[in-house]
């Protein structure tokens, strides 16, 4: 009996780890004879080998310009000679003259700049073909010193702490409002979410644009959406498992979730923008003044209302536990002070496939905040678009568009 | 002659008969000991600006030279080598000059590191410098080697037939010359002057761009006065094909002269025979650093036109120009397009031999003011 069942199974008496692994072991020795034998039946390559850099950072110090250079192509290059402003120069690899593929060196360039000039350089290769690099405004790169850092922190804590902790004082107005406005609250955070989504995707993939294309581009911003996506649906399938298990899931723990989810999200768009005022500042592009920082700061103020719109506590009207004054601060922590934590990378490690990566994963996030928070404005009828849903959803969208109108990095 | 078909294996044999230009590298180098040796006592205000300022001018980067024994052909000896061809006397008596000229696809280094597939005649660019003497009988017996059509058409008076213009001559052998073909171009040495000859394939920015020129020089009948007599065809490499040039040199190299100086001699008579070759650009210089010449336009007139420090050539444009240094030092000469001359057309000349200085004077003498260095006024 248990014979005969064994051979009606699909490979016969061979455990399944095996009939696992077999084809894998046959793929590895059918790529390894193809790789050994130097791909049998397909002759020379057609053409001259295919020369791709990329400039991924650009650094200025007094009488030198530094590029990262990042071979993307199919083939090794040579960098032969540099030219500045037409004009050959001396310069140096770190990482060596000849780039593998997916490998990078870095130029230093003996040149005299002067702050505010543009600059052309062409790099010339082995081959005689040349890789173009354009410095807008000449600037000198700030020294990554601890100055520096605490300059960054400042700054992030300026344009994502602070804001984000001010829109929060909201709370008590939210607490005291009624069902039907609070719907129309959570509308605007949703509208607000939404705007910051398709900020962050732009971003991304503007600065996609820029990187290598072996490393995907903009296909990371769009994997780095879905993953993130992905991951917080099963964090939240975890946690709701979990909170079940535990009790009862009361409903001011499911405000302090839906809260919970928003920072996140919101952090996790504060850190690109973060990466982008960091780098930003890095490259001299951005002038640090009061009015930048006001701009952002009523910029991320609206951001800390959206985080406390799900605190009313309960769904049938207030009066639920007011949250802990540290949970709160917790909240506004995680929404803010990663544009302390991007602005780090941004300005001292700045580089374009990982922000594509970052903005992607912040679009990601938003996105699976708005899914997760959209049903609380619902109406009575359980209607999701009604008038005031939509009203709110304009209305935070026309806050982002506008407030942003103050800040463009 | 007419058009004959000859083998591959015999067109190599021809191609390896052009005589193969040993490197003059130990030679040349031989000054860069006594150059190293300068700086220090020149109290490391380097006049000769190269040694020693860490941004004097620009040039390539460091540590790296290029390989002029692959190229097959040096530019310092390229200054000085001049084809006479080979010569016998015809029925009549009349002098009867001869050259075979191969077409050639070649990899050339035109700046250290950096490789570009030439088509050259004789396996150099530029191509050799070919001489004879005016009313002379001229036979340049021209194969072609390489995998592209070409011709060569040079700049004088001559039938039609001769002019190396495709679409003029096929049926009787001349006009364009395919790949393993051959033919020979007869002509007489006249006018007098100094021209050029090149390619005239279609694309023809492209055929010439690709290095087929050189320099034809016609004496006038009663010679020119004694002099050290020197070949400068100014050029240009579009390495990436768009149209522009990466590189600009004299004599194809790009900062050669800077890193083995022009050698002349103080007071002696220097003759540049100046040609420009490039293409791309409409416009090329010559400048030469703290002294004159005077010009002889296209050489065709033993006046000269002009006194002057620099002088501008449109494509094709050429010039005799006639100087005497002086001092000892390095001089510098470059194209007063400076874009060209910091893009590698720049280079010295270097009057006296610094190795042959000694003492602390004298090679302040050499490198500073002929009256005793810097501040020598008072």
């Amino acid at each position: 009996m248990e014979a005969a069942a064994r051979a009606e199974r699909p490979g016969g008496g061979l455990p399944a780890w095996a009939l696992g692994t077999i084809p894998l072991a046959l793929i590895a020795a059918a790529i390894g004879a193809f790789a050994l034998l130097g791909g049998p039946g397909l002759g020379e390559r057609s053409g001259p080998p295919v020369e791709e850099l990329s400039v991924e950072r650009t650094q200025l110090r007094p009488g030198e310009i530094e590029l990262t250079l990042r071979n993307d192509g199919p083939d090794p290059v040579e960098v032969a000679q540099v030219a500045v402003n037409d004009g050959f120069t001396a310069f140096s690899a770190g990482g060596g003259r000849e780039i593998g593929r997916l490998g990078s060196t870095v130029l230093r360039i003996s040149y005299p700049w002067i702050e505010g000039e543009a600059y052309e350089i062409f790099v010339l290769t082995s081959s005689g073909g040349t890789v173009d690099a354009e410095i807008a405004v000449a600037a000198e790169t700030p020294a990554a010193d601890l100055d520096f850092y605490g300059l960054m922190a400042l700054l992030g804590i300026y344009v994502g702490v602070i804001p984000v902790a001010l829109g929060m004082l909201w709370l008590p107005f939210v607490r005291r409002i009624d069902a039907r406005r609070i719907g129309a609250l959570i509308a605007f955070t949703v509208g607000l979410l939404a705007f910051l989504a398709i900020d962050a995707g732009l971003e991304g993939l503007e600065i996609a644009a820029a990187a290598p294309a072996a490393f995907g581009g903009s296909a990371l911003v769009y994997a780095g959406a879905v993953v993130a996506y992905l991951l917080l649906a099963a964090a939240d399938a975890w946690l709701r498992r979990r909170g079940e298990a535990a009790q009862g899931a009361g409903v001011a723990a499911g405000g302090v979730y839906l809260a919970l989810l928003v920072a996140l999200g919101i952090g996790l768009h504060n850190l690109g923008e973060g990466l982008a005022i960091g780098s930003a500042y890095a490259s001299g592009a951005l002038a640090l003044g009061a009015f930048l920082v006001v701009g952002f700061a009523i910029h991320n103020t609206t951001e800390g209302l959206a985080i406390v719109a799900p605190l009313r506590g309960g769904d049938g009207g207030g009066g639920g536990a007011s949250p802990r004054l540290s949970r709160l601060a917790g909240l506004g922590l995680l929404a803010g002070a990663p544009a302390v934590l991007g602005a780090w990378i941004g300005a001292a490690a700045f580089d374009p496939s990982l922000a594509a990566l970052l903005f992607g994963v912040g679009v990601g996030a938003i996105a699976r905040v708005i899914v997760q928070i959209a049903p609380s404005m619902r109406d009575g009828d359980g209607r999701l678009l009604h008038p005031l849903s939509v009203a709110g959803m304009i209305a935070g969208i026309a806050a982002l568009y506008l407030t942003g109108l103050l800040v463009s990095v | 002659m007419g058009n004959r078909r000859i083998s591959r294996r015999g067109l190599l044999g021809a191609a390896a008969a052009v005589p193969a230009v040993a490197g003059l590298n130990a030679l040349a180098r031989g000054g860069l000991g006594g150059e190293a040796a300068l700086a220090e006592p020149a109290g490391g205000n380097a006049a000769a600006g190269h040694a020693g300022h860490e941004f004097a001018h620009a040039t390539f980067a460091p540590g790296r030279s290029v390989d002029h024994r692959a190229n097959g052909f040096h530019p310092t000896e390229l200054l000085r080598d001049f084809d006479w061809g080979k010569t016998r006397r015809l029925a009549g008596g009349r002098l009867l000059r001869e050259w075979t000229i191969v077409a050639q696809d070649k990899e050339i280094e035109v700046a250290p590191g950096v490789k570009y597939e030439a088509w050259t005649y004789n396996g150099r660019v530029p191509g050799p410098t070919l001489r004879a003497r005016e009313g002379e009988k001229l036979r340049v017996n021209f194969v072609n080697s390489s995998d592209h059509p070409h011709t060569m058409h040079f700049h004088g008076i001559h039938p039609a037939l001769m002019d190396g213009m495709p679409g003029i001559g096929e049926r009787r052998g001349g006009g364009q010359i395919e790949p393993g073909e051959s033919f020979a171009y007869e002509f007489e040495a006249t006018p007098f002057g100094l021209h050029l000859y090149h390619c005239h394939v279609a694309p023809l920015a492209a055929h010439i761009a690709r290095g087929l020129y050189g320099a034809f020089i016609v004496d006038p009948k009663q010679g020119r006065p004694e002099a050290d007599e020197m070949v400068m065809v100014m050029n240009g490499f579009d390495t990436d094909f768009d149209l522009g040039n990466e590189i600009y040199a004299v004599n194809t190299v790009g900062f050669h002269y800077i890193d083995d100086p022009v050698r002349v001699s103080r007071d002696e008579l220097v003759r540049i025979y100046l040609v420009n070759a490039l293409e791309y650009d409409p416009l090329n210089s010559f400048h030469v650093h703290a002294n004159f010449f005077q010009s002889y336009p296209t050489g065709t007139s033993l006046q000269p036109s002009e006194y002057t420090d620099t002088i501008v050539q449109g494509q094709g444009q050429r010039s005799i120009l006639e100087m005497k240094f002086p001092f000892d030092g390095d001089y510098m000469f470059h194209a007063h397009v400076s874009e060209f001359a910091e893009l590698g057309w720049t280079g010295f000349f270097r009057v006296g031999d610094p190795a042959k200085l000694s003492s602390a004077e004298a090679a302040a003498l050499y490198c500073k003011l002929p009256w005793g260095g810097a501040g020598g006024l008072s």
